[in-house]
């Protein structure tokens, strides 16, 4: 299953932090601040696997990404495929960008919910529901679409 | 909180994008501020009776938690109280608050079950969907348990988002409650068959989640995966079910043969590296006994390993890791490109290409491929220098130094790799040079002249990476100090100013080691003879005490006269007694070239340049606070005090009427050289169990705490080596339970042939269970064969002996393998055998009474047979360790009838080795039913705590699926 999935700037600052298994605020944090020591440390055009054992424990593996300013990381163990996973991470930037039409790092920060709930569609409890970005995309806007129907003020989600 | 304050709360609210923008836009370093300012608004907010107030400020809350770590514990039950907002803007706020930050300690988490029920049934299917969202995080055994009926409807909705959610939920659900699998599992089955592509991958996602942990219990599914197997083309849905059968195949060579040709047909048709990585994997996993498709997998992995692609190579890589060792060739095949990775700019490919290079090591190439690496290590960073040379060194000792042939090459290599600038193996090092030491007799001349080379530099005083490594060499050298070529500059070296450099345990070691050279420079100086006698009358000591002896020999023929003029004449005495030694094996000569240096220590100057070296240098140590370091200078004083005076006598009196006997030190230096020349062996590391616990001594008791107090003390290492020196009287003494178990290995010649032996037969050499080795009883060394196949044994050793007859063309190498002590048992690596504890036992529990029908076998009945096995069992190790004890004193041998009684000892090794073949497999057995007979007392401990009967624990038999 996929255990975690974070982004975060290349300063650090997380943008996006979901853990599937429950873990302490104290523990993300230490988790997301050793992880980016690796990341920091890492060439460009370096292969994007990280031996996560000693950070996550035995089996972790970590994927990650770097899309302009941000690092989207996916920690997952031995029941998923590694290049798979590269793949989805794709998925889940496609549905980003279609849903922010050229997505940068500020959508995200600002998108807070939005984001939770694009990354819902994609996976759910750790495992993967959707692999189609404009199935998720679709998703999300039928979602939205009700609440603004409904609403009169939506707070934040545009 | 008054209306009015509330109403100006929601009209003056700041909503969350204000609150990013004000934590964006602080000032450097008052982030703190603003949040803790947000956090005493959102406190306020959020007991808000406006529904939208709440919503944002708990909005806020989620948001500065998430991210910037502010504690929301406080606030889950107004989550709660949102989640019943018919508003779907506020519930997903209020589900998102609780996904992140509920735990499972939670305590308003019950609060939920209602809300949660109520919108898993919702006809609204958002409002399911975000039911169910939570629910996969959140998830308690109680949620799972008053939630199941909801979820069992949601796994049949008609709507397949919903579906695949419900799915995907399914599998925390069963983690936490296991009876929900006797409701749900059927239609999780079903979903297998839907047309939905997203379904079905979600079904088997779960299912191969489950599968991995408790393969045997999905057995019965194979036909439904085999038929997506062959006809899905999803590839997401296809690597999981690889993943599936990848466990399965493992289980059932039948089904084994049925998956290979489409996983192969996947491999050659599909475009998708991931699937074709994902099938490599699997067949090289769990299919490595079809060659044909390994060979396809092998050939796609070389596909990956030259593609431009820094992540194919690196997967690549790590799928030629997965290469069972028959397979080699695989490997042996892509050297080039693996030892080319080795200079990769990436570390993870790096340190995959170095993982497979020292894989590759063998005993022909392992000075090749040592050198290539230390090439790399001086050219790499630090980091991946200490990577590359404690793989060196893990390869290298790997099983008792089984592939070093040339000990001498592999012991100045060791040394090599101290000077390395980066090199921080201090302390592996330090533990290979003694261990080498005290196993290899032959390479003790060598270890000598290299940690010689050590000491005597004072440059290495000075980086702490090496202090362990000196003192490694330190003890060497003391403790054959017989094969220094000059004992008065090693002494120097040991006793130099900057050793105060070094921590105090270390020093100690070096003080001791000075201890050892002065008692050896005096024992020569004063008792010649009496040290060749000495060492006659210690049968353990042939080799050690092998220069005195040549020594002795040398001078037999010669008068008393000539050789008190030898003594003082120095150099021109080699000759001689290289010419009288020359019987004596070719090994000695080295050691015997040695003699005539000795005599440079036998001067009256080099004597009192000697003791004033020492007293210089130790005398102002007597005031040292520690421990170790001031009981070892008081000795060594001690000692000089004794005997410098008659050593001065001695030398005044000159030759003639020299009657050491006389002297008072003598009976002392004697008594100190004999126990200084005592052999050290290597310590089994379970010697100290054999000690039987005398009866009536409670070990346990009033001590028991000590062990948290001293639990993390750590002893200096030296003193282990010194303090419990056996006196050489009671050498043969039963009473010295720490006394290693030695086994001899077989001579050199012999073990050559067991080289070329291995060689050829490779195919029985695959890396063995370590913990077969355990119990028996002692296995002829450098010689895995008894870890391996068992059966083929008898078989082996017939061709064995039929090889050692027949003396074939002699090997390669050069130089015959020396002897290696190896112990009984203590050279087992202790591979933990401890089997990860399964979340899902009882899952795949209730899966395999669904699946297979309940025909448990009570769990009781293998508990008891396994308790007396157990039994059995110890009684038998008892035995074997007394044999042990037996062997052990029939192993002091000459040299000489250690060479003429090979034949014998083969023959005797034939059919002993058969009789323990039949005891292996016996307790082979034993220890296989015994595990099984664990897991099953496991599973009834579980069973009574949670009140589930029936967990059928005894795999039924497989009926034959696909066939």
């Amino acid at each position: 299953m996929i255990r975690a999935v974070i982004v975060m700037n290349d300063k650090g600052k997380p943008r996006l932090v979901k853990f599937y298994e429950f873990q302490p605020v104290e523990k993300q944090q230490e988790l997301i601040r050793s992880i980016y020591g690796v990341l920091c440390s890492r060439a460009e055009k370096v292969s994007n696997f990280i031996r996560a054992d000693s950070i996550l424990g035995p089996d972790a593996r970590l994927v990650y990404k770097t899309y302009a300013t941000l690092y989207f990381v996916f920690i997952f163990d031995t029941s998923e495929n590694e290049l798979a996973i590269l793949d989805l991470m794709q998925v889940f930037v496609e549905a980003l960008d279609k849903c922010f039409s050229n997505v940068c790092e500020l959508d995200i920060v600002f998108n807070f919910n939005k984001v939770h709930s694009i990354l819902d569609e994609i996976i759910l409890g750790g495992q993967v529901i959707e692999t189609s970005s404009s199935e998720v995309v679709k998703a999300v806007e039928e979602a939205y679409r009700c609440s603004s129907s409904n609403s009169s003020f939506t707070p934040v989600v545009n | 909180m008054s209306g009015g304050s509330s109403l100006m709360d929601s009209i003056f609210q700041r909503s969350l994008e204000d609150l990013i923008k004000s934590v964006r836009l602080h000032l450097p370093g008052g982030e703190p501020t603003v949040i803790s300012k947000a956090l005493e608004e959102i406190r306020r907010e959020i007991r808000s009776t406006d529904l939208t107030t709440k919503a944002e400020a708990l909005q806020k809350l989620t948001y500065l938690h998430s991210l910037h770590h502010a504690d929301m514990s406080w606030a889950a039950f107004h989550a709660v109280e949102l989640s019943s907002s018919a508003f779907l803007p506020h519930k997903r706020a209020a589900y998102l608050a609780a996904s992140i930050s509920f735990r499972p300690s939670t305590d308003v988490l019950l609060l939920l079950t209602n809300q949660l029920r109520k919108d898993l049934n919702s006809t609204n299917h958002l409002e399911g969907s975000l039911a169910l969202e939570c629910l996969s995080v959140i998830c308690t055994p109680d949620l799972a348990r008053d939630l199941t009926p909801d979820l069992f409807t949601m796994l049949g909705s008609s709507k397949n988002l919903v579906r695949k959610k419900a799915i995907a939920t399914s599998l925390r659900v069963f983690s936490q409650y296991s009876d929900a699998v006797r409701v749900c599992f059927k239609r999780l089955v079903e979903n297998l068959e839907s047309g939905d592509v997203q379904t079905v991958s979600a079904t088997v996602g779960v299912f191969c989640e489950l599968a991995l942990k408790e393969p045997r219990a999905y057995m019965p599914l194979a036909p439904e995966f085999y038929r997506i197997l062959v006809d899905s083309r999803n590839n997401w849905v296809l690597i999981k079910v690889l993943k599936v059968f990848a466990k399965l195949a493992a289980l059932e060579p039948r089904l084994a043969k049925k998956v290979v040709e489409p996983i192969c047909e996947h491999m050659r048709r599909s475009g998708a590296k991931s699937l074709v990585f994902e099938c490599i994997r699997t067949i090289l996993s769990s299919l490595s006994e079809y060659e044909s498709a390994v060979k396809l997998a092998v050939a796609k992995v070389r596909e990956f390993l030259v593609d431009d692609d820094q992540n194919l190579r690196y997967l690549g890589l790590q799928a030629l890791s997965l290469v069972d060792l028959k397979h080699l060739w695989a490997v042996l095949e892509n050297k080039e490109v693996v030892i080319r990775s080795l200079s990769d700019a990436d570390p993870n490919i790096k340190l995959e290409a170095l993982q497979l290079v020292m894989a590759m090591v063998s005993e022909d190439n392992v000075t090749e491929i040592c050198r290539v690496l230390i090439t790399y290590a001086l050219k790499a960073d630090p980091e991946f220098c200490n990577e590359i040379l404690g793989f060196i060194l893990s390869a290298c000792s790997r099983n008792v130094y089984e592939v070093i042939i040339d000990f001498d090459w592999y012991v100045s290599l060791l040394g090599e790799i101290s000077r390395i600038p980066h090199c921080k193996k201090g302390e592996e090092i330090e533990n290979q040079l003694t261990d080498i030491g005290m196993r290899v007799e032959d390479v003790r001349p060598e270890l000598v002249h290299v940690g010689r080379n050590l000491l005597i530099d004072p440059a290495l005083l000075g980086n702490p990476f090496i202090h362990r490594i000196l003192c490694g060499a330190a003890w060497v050298s003391g403790e054959y100090v017989q094969f220094s070529t000059n004992p008065l500059e090693l002494m120097e070296a040991l006793l130099q100013p900057r050793t105060n450099l070094l921590p105090p345990s270390i020093r100690a070691v070096y003080i001791q080691s000075a201890f050892k050279v002065l008692t050896f420079c005096l024992n020569v100086a004063f008792l010649p003879n009496e040290a060749a006698y000495s060492s006659s009358s210690c049968p353990i000591n042939e080799y050690s005490a092998s220069p005195s002896f040549a020594g002795h020999e040398s001078l037999t023929d010669c008068e008393q006269d000539e050789f008190l003029n030898l003594r003082v004449l120095s150099q021109s005495v080699k000759a001689p007694s290289v010419k009288n030694g020359g019987d004596t094996a070719v090994n000695h000569v080295k050691t015997s070239a040695s003699l005539p240096l000795r005599n440079d220590i036998l001067t009256q100057k080099s004597a009192d340049k000697m003791f004033t070296l020492v007293k210089t240098a130790l005398a102002p140590l007597v005031g040292s606070h520690e421990v170790e370091i001031h009981e070892r200078v008081c000795n060594i004083l001690g000692l000089l005090e004794l005997t410098q005076n008659e050593m001065t006598g001695c030398f005044s009196r000159e030759k003639g009427n020299f009657e050491t006997e006389e002297l008072k030190a003598y009976e002392t230096i004697k008594m100190m050289r004999n126990a200084f020349s005592e052999e050290i062996g290597p310590v089994a590391v379970s010697a100290r169990d054999r000690v039987p616990i005398p009866e009536g001594l409670v070990l346990e008791e009033n001590l028991h705490n000590l062990e948290t107090i001293c639990g993390d003390v750590q002893f200096p290492i030296s003193s282990s080596f010194f303090l419990g020196r056996p006196h050489s009287g009671e050498r043969d003494g039963v009473s010295f339970f720490n006394r290693p178990i030695i086994e001899v290995s077989e001579s050199s010649n012999e073990s050559t042939l067991l080289t070329e032996h291995r060689k050829r037969h490779g195919l029985y050499y695959l890396p063995s269970d370590k913990k077969e080795v355990v119990s028996c009883e002692y296995p002829p060394p450098n010689d895995p064969k008894v870890q391996d196949d068992i059966t083929d044994d008898a078989e082996d050793l017939v061709k064995l002996t039929e090889q050692s007859l027949v003396r074939k063309k002699k090997p390669s190498q050069a130089k015959p393998r020396p002897v290696v002590l190896k112990l009984d048992e203590g050279d087992e690596i202790s591979v933990a055998a401890e089997k990860p504890e399964s979340k899902d036992d009882m899952v795949s529990g209730a899966v395999r009474e669904l699946l297979f029908g309940s025909d448990a076998i009570p769990p009781s009945t293998q508990i008891n047979s396994s308790d007396k096995l157990s039994s059995k069992r110890s009684g038998k190790v008892s035995e074997v360790n007394e044999n042990v004890g037996n062997v052990r004193k029939s192993e002091h041998r000459t040299p000489s009838s250690r060479k003429s009684k090979h034949h014998c000892h083969g023959k005797e090794r034939e059919s002993r080795s058969s009789e323990k073949n039949i005891e292996l497999r016996e307790e082979n057995g034993q220890s296989n039913k015994q595990k099984s007979g664990h897991r099953h007392g496991r599973h009834k401990a579980r069973q009574r705590a949670d009140g589930i009967a029936n967990v059928v624990s005894q795999t039924p038999v497989i009926p034959d699926f696909l066939l």
